[in-house]
């Protein structure tokens, strides 16, 4: 008989992880699960496509009409509805992300115990993380391309640059969705998720999405500038208008670090949470 | 011993301040039905899920399939089939999509999944419901997916957490008719289970847990045999005419004086009972039966109640 020593374990977190235990490499399988189970539940995915677009119609063409011209990134003067577009752009990205990664997520850990039972299989935590953050990223980048077709059939996208905006949209609903699943493995109860409505909608109203950062005091202007959908939309609005500079790196590299932070985060806690 | 499937020592599970395994050693042998028998909070569950990998232990040694859960649990999981305490079927998923994709987790090819999906829909009774969602299943057809769905990669250890607990008594035969085809087949099964009747149909061997160690262990009969006699004398009497404890056990090896009844253990029940009428004593009634597991069960872990 062999006797292992249980006080010889690898050391914790993702170096005892990563090669051993707890990712399996086939977090496309969990993709494949959600395209399953989405045949069935489009009607609910289609319905995020309508919301920015009914923004862009009542703001962009209602309000429009009364705002008119706004400076765009680069100082020149833009129509409203062309300076909101990639900030509705970038929300959606960010919505579509968030909603997966928490209530649907939050759902399947406790109610389902669905990552219970693929836990029983030789999927691992980290396998989980990336395929659900995966597939919330997947919706993200779906519905910025459904808006991003709109914006390009009004008009409202001015420069080939905007091909870019794709790809950005992906990152952005990627970090997001890292987080979203981070924060959802620390709530206990439905009601904790008053917490990230309480999140989302300020952000989205108050980062820069429908007026430029000019109209806040400076002191409010550094408070918005450490939000992640003010470095969505700054990206999203340099793209689809035009105004790319180098500066720009700055916001990819928030998104990178976002991403990185709540993809360890979320998988380190289902460890602790499921494999107890 | 080095064939085992199972083979613990001195195996421990901590949780914060509470020990809720404290030492224990098992062994499985391939191809038996063994059994972990206990009340709620004895720790049957905490050893399944350490055998089953999901759960590392504290300390002492554990090998599964010959390998050690805490290195290699994606290669021992890949060999297991699992049903859990609780159904948790992908409710968003078919009948028939719940095994297919199950599989795939597994890393199985497609093509493989799909025959393997309709051979295990037989095999559950469930191929007329293979399109269906989970939700509108009754209980025993949602067993049913879930012990098919734990072999869909053709496990060589079967793990069983109350497979029957809350199923009808025809869902429960059905269940364990198919236990016991897979024994034959030769699949190695472990089974918690609080009901007796369900050890004693399927279980090769068994352990009785309680308060996180092992109090007794062997094959059914040997169990009956070793803790409990080859009959018990089930007594009723009038609250008014009740004899004290001290009155029987001259009738009885041993005597156990419960608020409705008295039971008395004994080789020869009806022995007993013509003694005790010889002595005068009339209970309202009196039935002789063989002894269970229950019994044996509830001389090791007492009558007390647990949550």
């Amino acid at each position: 008989m062999t006797t292992i020593d249980a006080t010889a374990r690898p050391a914790p977190g993702w170096t005892r992880v990563l090669p051993g235990g707890s990712y399996a490499g086939r977090s496309r399988m969990l993709l494949l699960r959600s395209a399953t189970a989405a045949r069935r539940t489009w009607p609910a995915i289609v319905s995020g496509f309508a919301e920015p677009v009914f923004y862009l119609l009542a703001m962009g063409s209602g309000l429009g009409s009364l705002v008119g011209e706004l400076p765009g990134p680069d100082g020149r003067p833009i129509s409203y509805a062309a300076f909101i577009a990639p900030g509705l752009l970038a929300a959606s990205a960010m919505n579509g992300a968030v909603f997966d990664a928490t209530f649907n997520v939050f759902f399947k850990l406790k109610y389902n115990r669905l990552y219970d039972a693929m836990l029983a299989t030789p999927l691992g935590p980290v396998d989980i993380a990336l395929g659900e953050i995966g597939w919330a990223l997947l919706r993200g980048g779906l519905y910025a391309t459904g808006f991003l077709s709109v914006m390009a059939v009004a008009g409202l996208i001015t420069s080939p640059w905007a091909l870019l905006a794709l790809p950005a949209a992906l990152l952005v609903a990627f970090a997001f969705a890292a987080i979203g699943m981070a924060a959802t493995s620390f709530m206990r109860s439905w009601q904790d998720f008053d917490l990230v409505t309480l999140a989302v909608l300020p952000m989205f109203l108050f980062a820069t999405t429908f007026y430029p950062l000019g109209v806040y005091p400076r002191p409010l202007q550094i408070l918005v500038e450490c939000l992640p959908l003010f470095h969505a939309v700054e990206l999203m609005r340099g793209l689809t208008t035009g105004a790319v500079h180098l500066g720009m790196l700055g916001h990819l590299a928030y998104f990178v670090v976002m991403a990185a932070v709540g993809v360890v985060v979320a998988a380190r806690r289902l460890e602790a949470l499921l494999l107890r | 011993m080095g064939d085992g499937l199972v083979q613990a020592r001195d195996l421990r599970k901590r949780f914060g301040g509470f020990e809720a395994v404290r030492g224990i050693d098992v062994d499985v042998a391939q191809g038996e039905v063994f059994g972990f028998l206990g009340p709620n909070g004895a720790g049957k569950s905490s050893t399944m899920r350490m055998i089953a990998c999901v759960s590392p232990r504290t300390s002492g040694s554990l090998q599964v399939l010959g390998m050690d859960p805490d290195r290699e649990g994606p290669r021992i999981r890949a060999r297991l089939g699992v049903v859990p305490q609780l159904d948790n079927l992908d409710t968003e998923l078919s009948v028939r999509e719940n095994l297919e994709i199950y599989g795939r987790y597994f890393g199985l090819p497609r093509r493989h999944v799909r025959a393997k999906a309709a051979e295990l829909l037989e095999f559950a009774r469930l191929t007329e419901r293979a399109e269906d969602r989970v939700e509108p299943l009754s209980g025993g057809m949602k067993r049913r997916l879930t012990i098919a769905r734990s072999l869909v990669n053709d496990p060589e250890l079967l793990l069983l957490d109350e497979p029957t607990t809350g199923l009808d008594p025809q869902a429960r035969h059905l269940l364990w008719e198919r236990l016991y085809q897979l024994k034959r087949e030769g699949v190695t099964q472990i089974i918690t289970t609080h009901y007796m009747d369900e050890a004693e149909q399927l279980c090769d061997r068994l352990v009785v847990m309680d308060g996180g160690v092992i109090v007794a262990e062997g094959s059914p009969a040997e169990l009956i045999e070793r803790w409990s006699t080859r009959e018990v004398l089930e007594l009723r009497f009038l609250p008014e005419e009740r004899p004290a404890a001290g009155d029987l056990e001259r009738y009885a090896e041993r005597v156990e004086l419960l608020p409705d009844r008295a039971l008395l253990y004994t080789a020869d029940g009806e022995r007993s009972q013509v003694a005790l009428h010889a002595a005068g004593l009339r209970p309202l009634s009196a039935l002789v039966r063989r002894s269970t597991l229950e019994d044996v069960f509830l001389r090791l872990t007492g009558r007390t109640l647990v949550d």
